[in-house]
């Protein structure tokens, strides 16, 4: 039984895992994924999404108990943010929205200026916002005023798979924001995502590591057992990590040697 | 700053010899790199190169499928219009052609566009020749207002235009621009390019600039592959492509490979490209520009496309003709060069699906 549960967004989520759609070699894996990972939430590109498609529609893939978290992706300006993020709503996705507005085609980084100016804009029509952004305090702060109800910092750019590069940026989000902190991107191997919530983030997000692999099943189990752990690791309270070995012989064992010859 | 005075600094180097004289050494170092220089990029496409293939090929799908997926990107292009006042010697659809001309009328367009858009496909890309007072920029606008109404995603792949034209067209729902510089070898450009407008050398170069400029949300380039050493041209194409991914990062910038497919009667190119040699081109580029697009038509054998979609290609034409209104139209016109590949959209899907490749028909809408 599972008593930690996340709440988000007005809604109490049982896995603190979110998980996409895009890269899969098909659509029919998706929901073998959300069974194998347990996860409640998952985000999916609207620009992909062919409501009138005669062939196959990623939606219909989605089980019904999912969460959806539709993505503002292929948005250059927090204009053609805010546009898709109506389409999500009126299309039936919903009213949570994850703003990604990348100007940058080069290295995919977000830009935050635009991200928190659409994040202003449709807090204020009610959606739930969700917003991508790189780990900056500032632009977090940014954001927490313009009233988005999770931060999303990015681990490394997406989709190359080399860990929280951003360990320190990541950190310092966790200590000074006051929203869950959920890791997006660059998240490549299970222990990467362990380790993100061993630090405190508040869940993790986890897709090209999940549906590139030869089995995303099986990956999608891998990571739900890592975050799990990793959750359960920040609960425990770790014990404290040292730079060395305790010293067998201390330097300073001599204080209390004649402390007790005094005696 | 435009990237012809980029290319003007390459004016006094023999790329050909730059690249001949690259080692095996070269090629290994420039291959254990994470980023890598446009030196890396001459080596991966040195002859050195060739038996490093096997490590290249591995290293390009790893890359290709962490940023794109497993997924292919298909689109079809419609052609619109086939007059034309260039004289192109490799060009089916040049001035002095003896072909049947037409231009279609827009409820042909509209018909064309139901056609295409039954096959599922959402991304078009629509062509012309280089006839302004013909196919003009305000026939093209009318084409995208029928258009849009079938698809969520408009290229075009037309005449080089202003930048002011290019945002005309934007206004009118296109998103996309294909330009090919057909050769970045400038004696041998004027040579296969006696008159017409598109004999202007800089002018033609600078229009993926223009277009980025303008505001295209995808600019593709090319060669014609097989004009000159695909050596060189490649080169200076991912020279150009680099160029432009660096001073327009809003851009989605990709690379068309289209080779010269000789058959009895057309223009025989100068260089043979090998199939060998596409591969290495595929890979070199993946390696160099991780998140650029990589197109391959069906110009290329059904054989060979099947076997690159792993490599890195990220973007397919299917169900393709090159006559006006070749998918409507029951008098189809010339076509501009002979498809080879000759799969419907439903049959590549499947045979994409069959190999675990999801096949792309949406991948953008106008918002």
């Amino acid at each position: 039984m599972n008593d930690d549960i996340f709440e988000i967004g007005g809604k109490k989520l049982s896995s603190r895992l979110f998980i996409g759609t895009g890269k899969y070699a098909s659509d029919s894996m998706i929901p073998k994924v959300c069974k194998s990972t347990g996860a409640c939430v998952i985000t999916v590109a609207l620009r992909r999404v062919d409501f009138n498609a005669i062939t196959d529609n990623v939606m219909q893939h989605i089980p019904s108990h999912m969460q959806l978290m539709p993505n503002t992706s292929g948005a250059r300006t927090s204009d053609e943010a805010i546009r898709i993020a109506r389409l999500a709503r009126a299309t039936g996705c919903g009213n949570w929205i994850k703003i990604e507005v990348i100007t940058d085609n080069k290295y995919l980084l977000p830009d935050g200026y635009q991200t928190a100016k659409a994040t202003e804009v449709l807090t204020k029509e009610g959606f739930a916002v969700f917003p991508y952004i790189n780990p900056d305090l500032y632009v977090a702060r940014d954001l927490v005023n313009a009233g988005a109800v999770a931060i999303m910092p990015l681990g490394a750019p997406i989709g190359t798979n080399r860990g929280i590069r951003t360990e320190e940026m990541i950190n310092i989000l966790i200590d000074d924001i006051d929203l869950p902190i959920i890791v997006d991107a660059g998240i490549g191997k299970p222990s990467h995502a362990c380790q993100a919530m061993e630090a405190g983030a508040d869940a993790c997000l986890v897709n090209t590591a999940i549906a590139t692999s030869d089995n995303p099943v099986l990956m999608g189990k891998a990571f739900a057992d890592a975050v799990h752990a990793g959750r359960n690791a920040f609960l425990a309270k770790m014990g404290v990590t040292r730079q060395m070995a305790s010293a067998s012989s201390p330097l300073t064992g001599f204080i209390h040697n004649i402390d007790e010859g005094q005696e | 700053m435009s990237f012809y005075s980029v290319l003007e600094q390459y004016q006094d180097l023999d790329m050909e010899k730059v690249i001949g004289a690259i080692n095996q050494h070269s090629v290994l170092r420039s291959l254990n790199k994470n980023t890598l220089a446009i030196e890396d990029f001459a080596a991966l496409i040195s002859q050195a190169a060739v038996s490093c293939l096997e490590q290249i090929a591995q290293k390009s799908h790893d890359i290709t499928r962490r940023y794109f997926g497993n997924t292919i990107h298909l689109f079809t292009p419609m052609y619109l219009s086939n007059y034309c006042n260039n004289r192109c010697l490799y060009c089916g659809f040049n001035h002095d052609a003896q072909i049947e001309r037409y231009q279609m009328t827009l409820d042909e367009v509209e018909n064309e566009a139901k056609v295409i858009a039954s096959t599922g496909l959402k991304h078009i890309l629509i062509l012309t020749g280089d006839a302004p007072k013909k196919a003009s920029i305000s026939y093209i606008q009318s084409c995208c207002d029928v258009l849009k109404q079938y698809f969520s995603s408009i290229s075009i792949e037309i005449y080089a235009l202003d930048k002011k034209e290019y945002e005309i067209l934007i206004e009118s729902g296109v998103d996309g621009l294909t330009i090919y510089q057909e050769t970045y070898n400038k004696d041998l450009y004027d040579r296969l390019h006696p008159t017409g407008p598109k004999k202007n050398y800089q002018f033609r170069l600078n229009a993926p600039q223009r277009g980025a400029e303008a505001g295209m949300r995808n600019v593709t380039i090319g060669t014609l592959l097989g004009l000159d050493s695909w050596r060189k041209d490649i080169f200076f194409t991912v020279l150009h492509a680099s160029w432009l991914e660096k001073n327009y990062p809003e851009t989605e910038i990709s690379i068309a490979l289209p080779r010269i497919r000789p058959y009895y009667g057309c223009y025989q190119p100068e260089y043979q490209v090998s199939d060998q040699d596409m591969v290495q081109m595929i890979i070199a580029i993946r390696l160099f520009l991780p998140r650029c697009g990589i197109t391959i038509s069906t110009r290329e054998r059904e054989s060979f496309r099947n076997n690159t979609i792993k490599l890195g290609v990220t973007k397919m034409s299917a169900g393709s003709t090159t006559a006006v209104g070749g998918h409507s139209l029951s008098n189809v016109h010339h076509n501009q060069f002979e498809i080879s590949d000759k799969r419907s959209v439903e049959q590549m899907a499947t045979y994409l699906e069959q190999n675990n490749i999801q096949p792309l028909f949406k991948d953008w809408e106008r918002f």
